[in-house]
């Protein structure tokens, strides 16, 4: 029997790895893109299992509003890194270094 | 009801609603040559606005079953965003046009974000929390790579969009094991879950949020975006970025742990002034080796937002006020900074380089004068508003049991007051200059400039009577 314990185990794997991947990274900013995705889609599941295991809709509803709003940022994060490249002329991670911080 | 509803939201409705008809009335007709109206329009729809919400509203109401709430802090919180929003617009008129920046949509992002910050200040649930934070970091990343043929704002847009996207998903994933272990979304059931003390998964909810908050309103250790985001964006966003959504991240935090985790504050209390303890540190250190003026207001920036920390770090309704009169304070003094930021340039290019500041006082000596009272001010020097800011919430922390945090304030207050007195000391004492600023300066700016400098002495009359106004908010809040 898989129970709630199971599915927020592998969201927690997955939001884990979306950090990781967001922080270990040295190669290319679209693998950035793809790690917040994976976290906000962990986040998701998060939301799904409990709403089922609650019987409470309100879970469901979230992740409606989440999707929705990771579309909108994936569209935003593009069109900065266009912009990015047509400046820089690549988009390595390492290249994102004019000012230090 | 839902007439009820509707009315309630009405500010929010009309400027969305604003925001929509503008952007297609500008993209179908002349757009960018509609920019330097628009920009007037939306900011004087902004005051119009803090005008009626200050005026109408009374009591508390919500709206859509608990999803927002009309109190008296939100309304409080909400007329500080639009004013200062609609400043730092009219303030950034002049540079954006020199400088082929005046885009049509830079108003109408602002005006989207805007919508965004008061949705946070009046979400009763963490789906409109949600909503309304995405809404205006959205707006946010691209008014932040606005000029998007410099490496510079591209590189500060995109480092912002993976750090707020990041923080936004700490967030999330609190707001979702919140959910779980309290079975509800909205504050009010949330309080209600945590009556008989907090459980292991609310707990870390409530960590995980507290995180996505201390990023958003840029607090020591999730500052490292702040310096890049504030060097790289044009001036005038940079002088957004510092005013309005800094207000409506710590409304919002406030909010949650107030209105959702009021009743353990044992609970969140350490975790909060251990932010505030170490923003006010990292902040006044790192500063001192700046030599860009931008980069130095960032941690600036880091610093008050450690000290604005330190009254919600109280956990009374005292600390909520104290935080709300900061805040305001820190507001009208960064916008009197940014006016002197965006006037500095050296054959009509932006100079943003402290060293050329040097003898300035001997050039011109008012604004030197006005700029002077402004750093004194945020460095906390007695006779002016920022001294009154500071001590407000030095009693907050104090009479809350936290004497130790109020110590660290205060010594922390002393490493500030260095870099902004370097500035002075430049200003007044420094060696002349090959490099010298033009003088220049249109009326707008210097009118910010001076009226912002006026309000840091004349203010110590009486605060302008937003002290009851806050106490309200904060009694609205805290109960």
């Amino acid at each position: 029997m898989i129970g709630l314990e199971h599915y927020l185990t592998v969201a927690a794997a997955l939001f884990v790895i979306g950090i990781f991947g967001l922080f270990l990274n040295r190669k290319n900013v679209i693998i950035l893109l793809m790690s917040i995705e994976l976290m906000l889609l962990a986040v998701n599941i998060n939301f799904v299992a409990f709403s089922s295991y609650l019987g409470d809709l309100a879970g469901q509803v979230f992740t409606l509003f989440v999707l929705t709003v990771a579309a909108a940022e994936a569209a935003i994060g593009l069109a900065i890194l266009v912009c990015f490249f047509r400046n820089r002329g690549t988009i390595d991670v390492e290249d994102v270094n004019v000012m230090k911080g | 009801m839902l007439s009820q509803d509707l009315t309630t939201i009405m500010p929010e409705i009309i400027l969305s609603l604003f925001a929509m008809g503008a952007l297609l009335a500008a993209v179908y007709t002349v757009k960018d040559k509609a920019a330097p109206l628009l920009v007037w329009i939306t900011s004087g729809l902004f005051v119009a606005l803090a005008f009626w919400i200050a005026t109408t509203g009374e009591g508390t109401t919500t709206a859509f079953s608990g999803m927002f709430v009309d109190d008296a802090f939100s309304r409080f919180a909400k007329v500080a965003i639009l004013l200062a929003a609609a400043a730092v617009l009219v303030m950034s008129q002049d540079y954006m046009a020199k400088r082929d920046l005046l885009r049509f949509e830079y108003p109408i992002l602002i005006a989207l974000s805007v919508v965004g910050m008061m949705m946070m200040v009046s979400a009763g649930d963490l789906m409109s929390l949600y909503m309304g934070l995405e809404l205006q970091s959205l707006a946010l990343y691209v008014v932040a790579s606005l000029r998007r043929d410099s490496i510079k704002s591209t590189e500060a847009g995109l480092k912002y969009f993976v750090l707020g996207a990041l923080s936004s998903g700490l967030l999330l994933y609190g707001a979702s094991l919140t959910y779980g272990f309290a079975g509800t979304t909205s504050f009010a059931g949330i309080i209600e879950a945590t009556d008989g003390g907090v459980s292991l998964g609310l707990l870390f909810g409530l960590v995980f949020m507290t995180t996505g908050f201390a990023f958003k309103v840029s607090a020591a250790p999730f500052h490292m975006w702040t310096p890049d985001v504030y060097e790289g964006s044009p001036t005038p966003v940079t002088a957004f970025f510092a005013t309005a959504p800094k207000i409506a991240a710590m409304a919002l935090f406030a909010r949650v742990m107030h209105d959702a985790f009021g009743r353990s504050v044992d609970d969140w209390q350490q975790i909060v002034a251990f932010l505030s303890v170490l923003s006010m540190f990292i902040g006044g250190i790192a500063a001192i080796g700046q030599t860009d003026i931008k980069r130095l207001m960032a941690y600036s920036s880091i610093a008050h937002m450690g000290f604005a920390l330190m009254g919600l770090a109280a956990g009374t309704a005292f600390g909520v006020q104290a935080m709300l009169v900061y805040l305001v304070i820190y507001v009208a003094m960064n916008i009197g900074t940014f006016a002197f930021i965006l006037s500095m340039e050296k054959d009509g290019m932006p100079v943003t380089n402290i060293a050329s500041l040097q003898m300035y006082s001997k050039r011109e000596p008012l604004k030197a004068l006005a700029m002077l009272i402004l750093l004194f001010s945020l460095a906390g020097v007695p006779p002016m508003l920022g001294f009154f800011g500071k001590f407000y919430v030095l009693k907050a922390a104090y009479d809350a049991g936290l004497g130790w945090l109020a110590v660290a304030g205060v010594v922390a207050s002393v490493i500030g007051a260095f870099y902004y007195l370097r500035i002075v000391f430049f200003m007044y004492f420094g060696s002349e200059q090959d490099v010298q600023l033009d003088r220049n300066g249109s009326p707008v700016l210097w009118g910010f400039l001076v009226a912002s400098a006026a309000v840091m002495i004349l203010g110590v009359v009486n605060l302008f009577g937003i002290e009851p106004l806050a106490e309200a908010a904060s009694l609205a809040l805290v109960n």
